[in-house]
C-alpha cells in the first residue's frame, strides 16, 4: 500500500482473476473437465444427450401429428397428440357431463382468484382470506361439483373423474390430513398416557398398511360391516381411507418438527403464562411446522401421485382415464402418447408444489439462529 | 461500600409476604435434588442466589412458577399455593416473570410482538394497547429503535434485555433471573445488569442468581448460598462476603473471588 503513496513508483495494476474461473470457457473447465476422470464422464454424458436427445425432440414434435380427430390423422411417424386432444375433454373431466363442465371450470377458477390475494404482499386480511377457503369454498366446491341444489342438476360422483377427480382426492387429503396430523403429533408427545397411546396406536396402524390395502378395505370390506340398506358413497370411503392414512404419515412429519424446537421456546411460553393451546398455536407450532416444510410438502407430492391407486377401486382419476382412453379400440396403440401426457401434468402440479414450498422456506426466515 | 448502602437504603421492603417457601423438597427420579428449603421472599425483596454449579439454584426458582413441579412441602406465591391445579398455575406465572440463561425469545416474532403477544393472549389487551406497552417496555431497556427487527439480528446482550421487557409487559409482582449474564460476552454484560438495577430501585421483588458479585453488593438485600440442594447461608451482602459462617460459603467464595 505504501507504494501507492510514493510518486515514482506505478502501483501494480489489479491481477485479472485466473483465466479458468472467469466466462464461460472458465466456468466450463471448472464445472466440466477440472479433471481426467470428470472431463471423461462429461464426454460421455455429452454423447448419451446426443444419442437421445434429438429422437425424442423429433418423435414429440417434427414428427408429431397435431391436426385431426381420428387415428386415420396420425400417419407420419411420430406422436399422435391428437389422441390427447380428442380425448382432453375425458382426462379432464371423466365422464362428467360435457354441458355442465363449467362448473367444474368454475369452481377451479373461484379457488385460483380466491388464492391471488394470499401471493400479494400487501393484501391485509390474508388469515380471514385463508379461513374462507378452507372452511366456506369446499361447501361452494361440492355444491358446484355435485349439484342437487340452486336449480343444479345433480352429477354422481361415480361421474367425476379423469384431473378433477385427481385434484378433490389431492386437495382433500391434502387439507384434511395435516391438521389432523398436528392434533396426533401433539397427542404423541402428550404426557396423558391415554391420548398418548391412543395417537401411537392410530399412527402406527395406518402406517403399517400399504395405501392399496386401505382403498381395497374402504371398498370391499367397509360396505359388509355397514348395516343392510346403508350406503356411503364410494368416492367418500376412498376420501377417508386416503385422509387418515396421510394423517399418520403427517403425523410423523410435524413430530420430528416439534422435537426440533428447543426446550428453551416450551419453557418461555409456559413463563409468560400461556395455556397449553395458546403456546402450541402461537409459538411451537409455527416454528416447527416452518422447519418441516419440506417433509410436509414431499408428503403433498408423494400423495398426490398415490392417489393413481384409486383406480383399482374403480374410481378414474387422470391416470385411469387415459388408461381406459388407450384401451378403446378406436386408438389402441397409443398408450405412449397418454402416459407422456400423463407424466407431464403430474410433474406440473408436483413440480409447482416443491417451487412453492421453497419460496415459502426463503420468506419465512428471520435471520439467522443464535438458541 | 457506602455508594452501595445508599442505593440499598433508597429500595423499601415491605411486610407482605410474595412468596413462602415451606420444607420443600424436590427429586429426578431418585436424585434428591432439593432438600428442606424454607425461604420467605418480601415485597420489594432483591435476593441474590449463588452456589456451585449443580447446586440446584435453576431447580429451586424454577419451582417458583412451576416449570419444575416439586414433591413435599408448600410453595406459596403472592397468596396462591402451587399444587397441580392448571389455573393456579396460569395465575401465578400471570404475576411471576422469568428471564433465562440464553434469553429464549421466539425467533419467528419480531421484537415488538415478543413484548406484545402475552399481554394481547393472556392479559386479553387490545394489539395497540399491547404494542404501547411494549414499546414503553423496550424504552425502559434503551432499545425502542429495534422493534422492527428479529431476535437474530439482535446481540445477546440486546437479546437479553428484550427477554427481560417482554417480562415486564406483563407487569409482573416478582421477576426471576437464572444466570441472566452468563451467556454474554464481558462487554454485554454492563448494559444488562444496568437494566436489572434500574428494574431494583423500581421495587421489583427479585430472585436472581447469579455470579456477578458486584451486583450482589450493590443490589442485594439478601445473598443465599446454596450447595447440594440445601440453602447453606444467607445473610445481608455485607455480612454475607465479609463474615461468611460456613466452611463450604468460604470455599466458594474463595474461588469465585479470586477469578
Ligand atoms: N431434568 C433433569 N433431570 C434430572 N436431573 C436434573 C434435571 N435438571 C437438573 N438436574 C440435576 O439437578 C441438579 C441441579 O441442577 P440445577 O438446578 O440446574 O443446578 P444449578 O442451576 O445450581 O447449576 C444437577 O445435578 C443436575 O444435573
Ligand atoms: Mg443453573
Amino acid at each position: 500500500m505504501a507504494e501507492q503513496i510514493s510518486g515514482q513508483h506505478q502501483p501494480h495494476p489489479d491481477l485479472s482473476p485466473p483465466v479458468t474461473t472467469v466466462g464461460v470457457l472458465g466456468w466450463l473447465r471448472q464445472n466440466l473437465f477440472s479433471s481426467p476422470v470428470n472431463s471423461l464422464f462429461t464426454l460421455a454424458m455429452i454423447y448419451l444427450l446426443y444419442i437421445s436427445i434429438p429422437p425424442i425432440i423429433k418423435w414429440a414434435f417434427i414428427d408429431a401429428d397435431w391436426a385431426g380427430s381420428t387415428r386415420e390423422a396420425c400417419d407420419s411417424g411420430g406422436a399422435c397428440w391428437v389422441f390427447v386432444k380428442v380425448r382432453f375433454s375425458q382426462f379432464m373431466y371423466g365422464f362428467y357431463p360435457e354441458d355442465q363442465t363449467w362448473r367444474v371450470n368454475m369452481a377451479f377458477l373461484l379457488l385460483i382468484v380466491l388464492s391471488i390475494p394470499l401471493f400479494i404482499k400487501s393484501f391485509p386480511k390474508k388469515a380471514w382470506l385463508g379461513a374462507f377457503i378452507l372452511c366456506i369454498y369446499p361447501i361452494i366446491a361440492f355444491y358446484l361439483f355435485y349439484g342437487d341444489a340452486f336449480g343444479l342438476e345433480r352429477i354422481e360422483t361415480t361421474q367425476w373423474g379423469g384431473l378433477m377427480l385427481t385434484l378433490i382426492l389431492a386437495g382433500v387429503g391434502i387439507v384434511a390430513a395435516l391438521p389432523i396430523g398436528i392434533v396426533l403429533a401433539l397427542g404423541r408427545r402428550s404426557n396423558m398416557p391415554i391420548v398418548k397411546s391412543i395417537c401411537i396406536g392410530f399412527i402406527e396402524f395406518w402406517r403399517g398398511v400399504p395405501l392399496i390395502t386401505v382403498l381395497f378395505m374402504s371398498s370391499v370390506m367397509l360396505p359388509l360391516f355397514l348395516p343392510e340398506g346403508v350406503t356411503i358413497d364410494k368416492l367418500l370411503r376412498a376420501l377417508i381411507g386416503i385422509v387418515l392414512f396421510q394423517s399418520a404419515y403427517m403425523a410423523e412429519v410435524v413430530r420430528g418438527g416439534l422435537q426440533a424446537i428447543p426446550k428453551g421456546q416450551y419453557e418461555a411460553a409456559d413463563a409468560l403464562g400461556l395455556s397449553y393451546w395458546k403456546s402450541m398455536t402461537l409459538i411451537i407450532l409455527p416454528q416447527a411446522l416452518k422447519l418441516v416444510i419440506p417433509g410436509i410438502v414431499n408428503t403433498f407430492i408423494a400423495l398426490f401421485k398415490d392417489t393413481t391407486l384409486v383406480l383399482i377401486i374403480g374410481l378414474f382419476d387422470l391416470l385411469g382415464m387415459i388408461q381406459a382412453a388407450f384401451a378403446d379400440p378406436k386408438w389402441l396403440g397409443y398408450a405412449i402418447e397418454g402416459y407422456v401426457f400423463a407424466a407431464l401434468v403430474f410433474w406440473i402440479f408436483c413440480y409447482s408444489m416443491s417451487h412453492y414450498s421453497q419460496r415459502l422456506e426463503r420468506k419465512l426466515h428471520t435471520g439467522h439462529k443464535r438458541n | 461500600m457506602s455508594e452501595s448502602a445508599a442505593t440499598r437504603s433508597r429500595m423499601e421492603i415491605s411486610e407482605e409476604v410474595m412468596i413462602d417457601i415451606v420444607g420443600m423438597h424436590k427429586w429426578y427420579g431418585e436424585f434428591h435434588v432439593l432438600k428442606d428449603i424454607n425461604l420467605t421472599v418480601h415485597k420489594g425483596e432483591r435476593i441474590v442466589i449463588c452456589g456451585p454449579s449443580g447446586s440446584g439454584k435453576s431447580t429451586m426458582i424454577r419451582c417458583i412458577n412451576r416449570l419444575e413441579e416439586h414433591q413435599r412441602g408448600k410453595i406459596i406465591v403472592d397468596g396462591t399455593e402451587l399444587t397441580s391445579d392448571v389455573k393456579g398455575i396460569e395465575t401465578i406465572r400471570r404475576e411471576v416473570g422469568m428471564v433465562f440463561q440464553h434469553f429464549n425469545l421466539f425467533p419467528h416474532l419480531t421484537v415488538l410482538e415478543n413484548c406484545a403477544l402475552a399481554p394481547i393472549w393472556v392479559r386479553k389487551m387490545s394489539r395497540k394497547e399491547a404494542e404501547d406497552i411494549a414499546m414503553k417496555y423496550l424504552e425502559r431497556v434503551r432499545i425502542p429503535e429495534q422493534a422492527k427487527k428479529y431476535p437474530g439480528q439482535l446481540s445477546g446482550g440486546q437479546q437479553q434485555r428484550v427477554a427481560i421487557a417482554r417480562s415486564l409487559c406483563m407487569s409482573p409482582k416478582i421477576m426471576l433471573f437464572d444466570e441472566p449474564t452468563s451467556a454474554l460476552d464481558p462487554e454485554m454484560i454492563k448494559e444488562v445488569l444496568d437494566v436489572m438495577v434500574q428494574l431494583a430501585e423500581e421495587g421489583m421483588t427479585m430472585l436472581c442468581v447469579t455470579h456477578e458479585m458486584g451486583f450482589a453488593k450493590t443490589v442485594a438485600n439478601r445473598v443465599i448460598f446454596m450447595d447440594e440442594g440445601e440453602i447453606i447461608e444467607q445473610n445481608e451482602p455485607d455480612k454475607f462476603f465479609n463474615n461468611p459462617q460456613s466452611d463450604r460459603t468460604k470455599l466458594f467464595l474463595s474461588q469465585i473471588l479470586t477469578h
